[in-house]
C-alpha cells in the first residue's frame, strides 16, 4: 500500500497540480518513516513542528497551490486540533469566500504493536471535524484511488493510512504497475545506503480514482451487515469467509470515506439483511460506529431483525504494547467472528 | 508665519498623503465608534476592534499591494485591524453588516463576529478568533509568493499576548529556515495588554521583536501611535522583505482606546494615548489641516456611518437553512 499512495502521489504531482508534498522526514533521503513519499520531485522535510505543518498547508492552500501535508502518525495531530478545525471550517466560515485544497495525510492504528504513542485511531475525532472529507482505505488499489481522488478535491481531505496494511499486497494491481512485485521494487523503492544519485523509475500510471463518498460491497451476503473500514475491513473479510462455513452468511461493506460516508449502501444492505455490525478500533466510547448505530437504530429501526452492534476498541488511555494488551485492546479476528455468529442467530 | 512657511516646506510625507492618511484614520475611528454604539444599542452581539490603532493599521493597507492570488501582498490579520481594511479601500457597510450579522454581511454572511474580515479579491485571509494561528499559515502564502517570482510579500498581524504561544515561534522558524528564508512582514501591536493581563507580568523580553534577532532577522520597535513614523518604518520594512525575500520582525506599540472588546465594556479609556489627536496637533501645526477642516472630515464620516448603520439595521438575518450552505466548496472551488 505504502507504493500504491507513493505512485498515486507521483502521478498527483505529474499530472493533477500537487505542488508539495511534506512532513517531518518525508523528503530526501528517508522518504516518510514508512517510505510512502520516497523519489517524490516535489517532496520536502520540514521542522518538527505539526502546527507548523497544517499551518503550511493551509497557507500553500489559500495562495493556489495544492499541498499534500503529512502528520508523522496521527498521534502526534492532537496538538494541532484547532488548527484541523479550522480547516474544515474555512469555506463556511467565509460564507464560501474562500476554499482549502489540501490533503492531510496521517498513518492511524494499531496492529504493529506500536505501543501508546503509535498506536491511536483518528476517526472519531476526524469525523467530529465538519468541512472535511476523511478517507481510509484498505487496499493499495483503493489507497491509489482515494489519493487520486483527494488531490483533485477542492476541499481539506483526511487520508487516514491503515499503519499495520502499508506494507501489504493487493490482490487487485494498480494500472501500470508491472506484475512483479520485484521489479517494482527495483523501480521505486530508494536503495540502501547512499541515495544520493538515485532516481526512481516510475511506471506509466493513469488517474484511475475511486470516487470519494462511495463505498464498496466486499462480499456478498444475505444474513448480516458487516460496515468496516481501514485495518479491521480485511479481518471482517476473513472472519466472514470463516464463518460462511457455519452457514453464517454476511455482507461486509468497505465504507473507504467516512465523510461523507455511504449511508445509502450501508441503509440497503441492512434493509436486505435486518442486522447490522460495525466494527473498527477506534476506542468505543463516542466512537463514529456509535454514530453509524444511532442511524440505523433511527431509520430502519422496523427493519431490524436484531439490536445492531459496535465492535471497537476498548475505552482505555492507549494501545498497550505487550502482545496480549495490544490484543485485549482492539478487536482480534475471533471476536469478529463470534460477533457475526451471535448476531446471526438473533431473531425477534 | 515665516516659521510655519519653513515647516510646510519640510512636510514629513507629502501633502496628499498626510491628508489621506488623516481621512482614513477618521473613518477608521468614526467606523469603531459606530460598531460600538451598534453594539450598545442591541444591534450586534460583541464588539472587538481597533480604536486607537489606527496610525498603524492605516499605513500598512496603504503601503500594500492590492490584488489577488500570489503576485499580491496577503494579508493574515487578527481582529483590530479595520484601518488597514479600510485603507485596501474596503466599504465600510460591510463591517456594519457583520455587526448586525445580517444575511448581506460580505465577509461571514451573519455567521462570525464584527472585525472578522475575509476578502479573497484582496488576498484577506479569513480573520479568525483563534489567537495566533495566523502566524502558522503566513509561511505558506510566502511560500506560494517566493515560488511565483516578483516582489509580492505576506503580512500577518496579531498582539503582544499572543506571542506567548507556540505559534508565534514557530513563524519566526519557518521564515528562516537557512536557504529558504520567506517574505513575510511580522508584526506584533503591542497595546501592553492580554485582556486583563499586563504584558509586563508575562514578557521578560525588552522588547518583543527582539525575539527575531535569535533567528537572525530583521527586527525593530517602532511608535504605532505616529502615524507618520509607522508610514516610514513600514515602508521601509516592506521594501526590505519584498527586495530580499526575507522576514522582518516589525513590533508597534500601540493604544488600546476602548479597552479589549465589548467583554469589558468598550468604554473610552482616557489614560490611553490617542494617536489621532496626536496627529491633528501635527497637521494643524504643519498647516496642512486647520480645525475645521479636520472637525468636518470627522462629521462627514460620522454621519455617513450612521445613516448607513440605519439601513443595515433593517436588512434581513440570514435564513435557517443557510446554515447548510458552503459547508463544502463545489468542485472548482467556487
Ligand atoms: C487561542 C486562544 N486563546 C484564548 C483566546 C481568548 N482571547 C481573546 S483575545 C485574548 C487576548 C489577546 O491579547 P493580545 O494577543 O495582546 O492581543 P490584543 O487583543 O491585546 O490586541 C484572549 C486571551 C483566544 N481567542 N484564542
Amino acid at each position: 500500500m505504502a507504493q500504491a499512495i507513493r505512485m498515486a502521489l507521483h502521478y498527483a504531482e505529474e499530472h493533477l497540480g500537487v505542488t508539495d508534498i511534506f512532513g517531518e522526514d518525508v523528503g530526501p533521503p528517508l522518504g516518510g518513516v514508512f517510505t510512502v513519499t520516497q523519489g517524490l520531485s516535489t517532496a520536502w522535510n520540514t521542522p518538527l513542528d505539526e502546527r507548523g505543518i497544517v499551518g503550511m498547508a493551509m497557507g500553500l492552500a489559500f495562495a493556489g497551490q495544492r499541498p499534500v501535508a503529512e502528520i508523522q502518525f496521527c498521534d502526534y495531530a492532537f496538538n494541532t486540533m484547532d488548527l484541523l478545525k479550522l480547516a474544515g471550517q474555512m469555506c463556511w466560515m467565509c460564507n464560501g469566500d474562500w476554499n482549502l485544497p489540501m490533503v492531510l495525510k496521517t498513518p492511524v492504528g494499531a496492529g504493529i504493536r506500536g505501543s501508546i504513542y503509535h498506536s491511536h485511531s483518528f476517526d472519531a475525532v476526524a469525523t467530529h471535524l465538519p468541512g472535511w472529507r476523511v478517507v481510509m482505505p484498505s487496499t493499495p488499489l483503493d489507497a491509489y484511488g482515494l489519493m487520486i481522488s483527494a488531490c483533485q478535491e477542492a476541499n481539506p481531505v483526511m487520508f487516514l493510512e491503515p499503519k499495520a496494511l502499508l506494507r501489504v499486497r493487493g490482490d487487485e494491481p494498480i494500472p501500470g504497475e508491472p506484475a512483479d512485485p520485484r521489479a517494482l521494487s527495483k523501480m521505486i523503492d530508494a536503495p540502501l545506503g547512499d541515495r544520493s544519485g538515485w532516481r526512481p523509475q516510475w511506471p506509466a500510471l493513469s488517474a484511475y480514482a475511486v470516487p470519494i463518498g462511495k463505498g464498496k460491497v466486499v462480499r456478498p451476503g444475505g444474513q448480516l451487515t458487516v460496515v468496516s473500514y481501514g485495518r479491521m475491513l480485511p479481518l471482517c473479510a476473513k472472519a466472514a469467509d470463516d464463518v460462511a462455513a457455519e452457514g453464517v452468511d454476511a455482507e461486509v461493506i468497505d465504507l473507504r470515506t467516512l465523510a461523507p460516508y455511504d449511508w445509502d449502501l450501508v441503509k440497503a444492505s441492512i434493509e436486505k439483511t435486518g442486522r447490522a455490525l460495525f466494527v473498527n478500533e477506534d476506542t468505543e466510547v463516542t466512537n463514529f460506529g456509535e454514530h453509524l448505530v444511532r442511524r440505523a437504530v433511527d431509520e430502519l429501526f422496523y427493519r431490524l431483525l436484531a439490536p445492531p452492534r459496535l465492535l471497537a476498541g476498548k475505552a482505555v488511555p492507549g494501545v498497550g504494547l505487550a502482545d496480549n494488551l495490544e490484543r485485549a485492546s482492539v478487536p482480534q479476528p475471533p471476536e469478529i467472528a463470534a460477533a457475526m455468529r451471535e448476531l446471526a442467530a438473533l431473531a425477534p | 508665519m515665516a516659521q510655519l512657511v519653513r515647516i510646510r516646506d519640510e512636510l514629513p510625507l507629502p501633502r496628499d498623503l498626510l491628508v489621506r492618511l488623516h481621512d482614513l484614520m477618521v473613518q477608521a475611528r468614526a467606523l469603531e465608534e459606530r460598531l460600538i454604539s451598534m453594539y450598545k444599542s442591541g444591534h450586534g452581539y460583541f464588539w472587538i476592534g481597533g480604536p486607537g490603532e489606527e496610525a498603524f493599521s492605516v499605513p500598512l493597507g496603504l503601503l500594500m499591494k492590492k490584488g489577488q492570488g500570489p503576485a499580491y501582498d496577503f494579508l493574515h490579520a487578527h481582529y483590530r485591524q479595520s484601518g488597514t481594511i479600510l485603507a485596501l479601500g474596503e466599504d465600510p457597510v460591510g463591517a456594519l453588516r457583520q455587526m448586525k450579522n445580517t444575511a448581506s454581511d460580505p465577509y461571514s454572511g451573519g455567521r462570525n463576529f464584527g472585525g472578522h474580515y475575509s476578502i479573497r479579491r484582496l488576498n484577506v485571509v479569513p480573520v479568525t478568533s483563534t489567537i495566533e494561528v495566523q502566524y502558522l499559515m503566513a509561511p505558506g502564502t510566502a511560500l506560494a509568493q517566493k515560488r511565483h517570482g516578483g516582489d509580492a510579500i505576506t503580512i500577518v498581524t496579531g498582539g503582544d499576548a499572543g506571542t506567548a504561544e507556540g505559534d508565534f515561534a514557530s513563524c519566526l522558524l519557518w521564515t528562516t529556515r537557512p536557504g529558504q528564508e520567506l517574505p513575510v512582514l511580522i508584526v506584533v501591536t503591542n497595546n501592553q495588554w492580554g485582556i486583563s493581563t499586563p504584558a509586563a507580568t508575562v514578557h521578560a523580553t525588552r522588547n518583543l521583536s527582539d525575539r527575531g534577532k535569535a533567528f537572525g532577522m530583521r527586527t525593530k520597535t517602532i511608535d504605532g501611535n505616529d502615524p507618520i513614523a509607522s508610514y516610514q518604518e513600514l515602508a521601509e520594512a516592506m521594501a526590505y522583505v519584498r527586495k530580499e525575500r526575507r522576514p522582518f520582525l516589525l513590533e508597534a506599540k500601540v493604544s488600546r482606546l476602548y479597552g479589549h472588546s465589548s467583554a469589558s465594556g468598550a468604554n473610552l479609556v482616557a489614560e490611553e494615548q490617542d494617536c489621532l489627536r496626536g496627529y491633528e496637533a501635527k497637521l494643524e501645526r504643519y498647516g496642512v489641516l486647520d480645525r475645521e477642516q479636520m472637525d468636518a472630515v470627522r462629521v462627514r464620516h460620522a454621519e455617513a456611518l450612521a445613516q448607513a448603520a440605519r439601513a443595515v439595521i433593517e436588512e434581513p438575518q440570514p435564513s435557517p437553512d443557510s446554515i447548510w450552505d458552503h459547508v463544502f466548496a463545489p468542485k472548482d472551488g467556487g
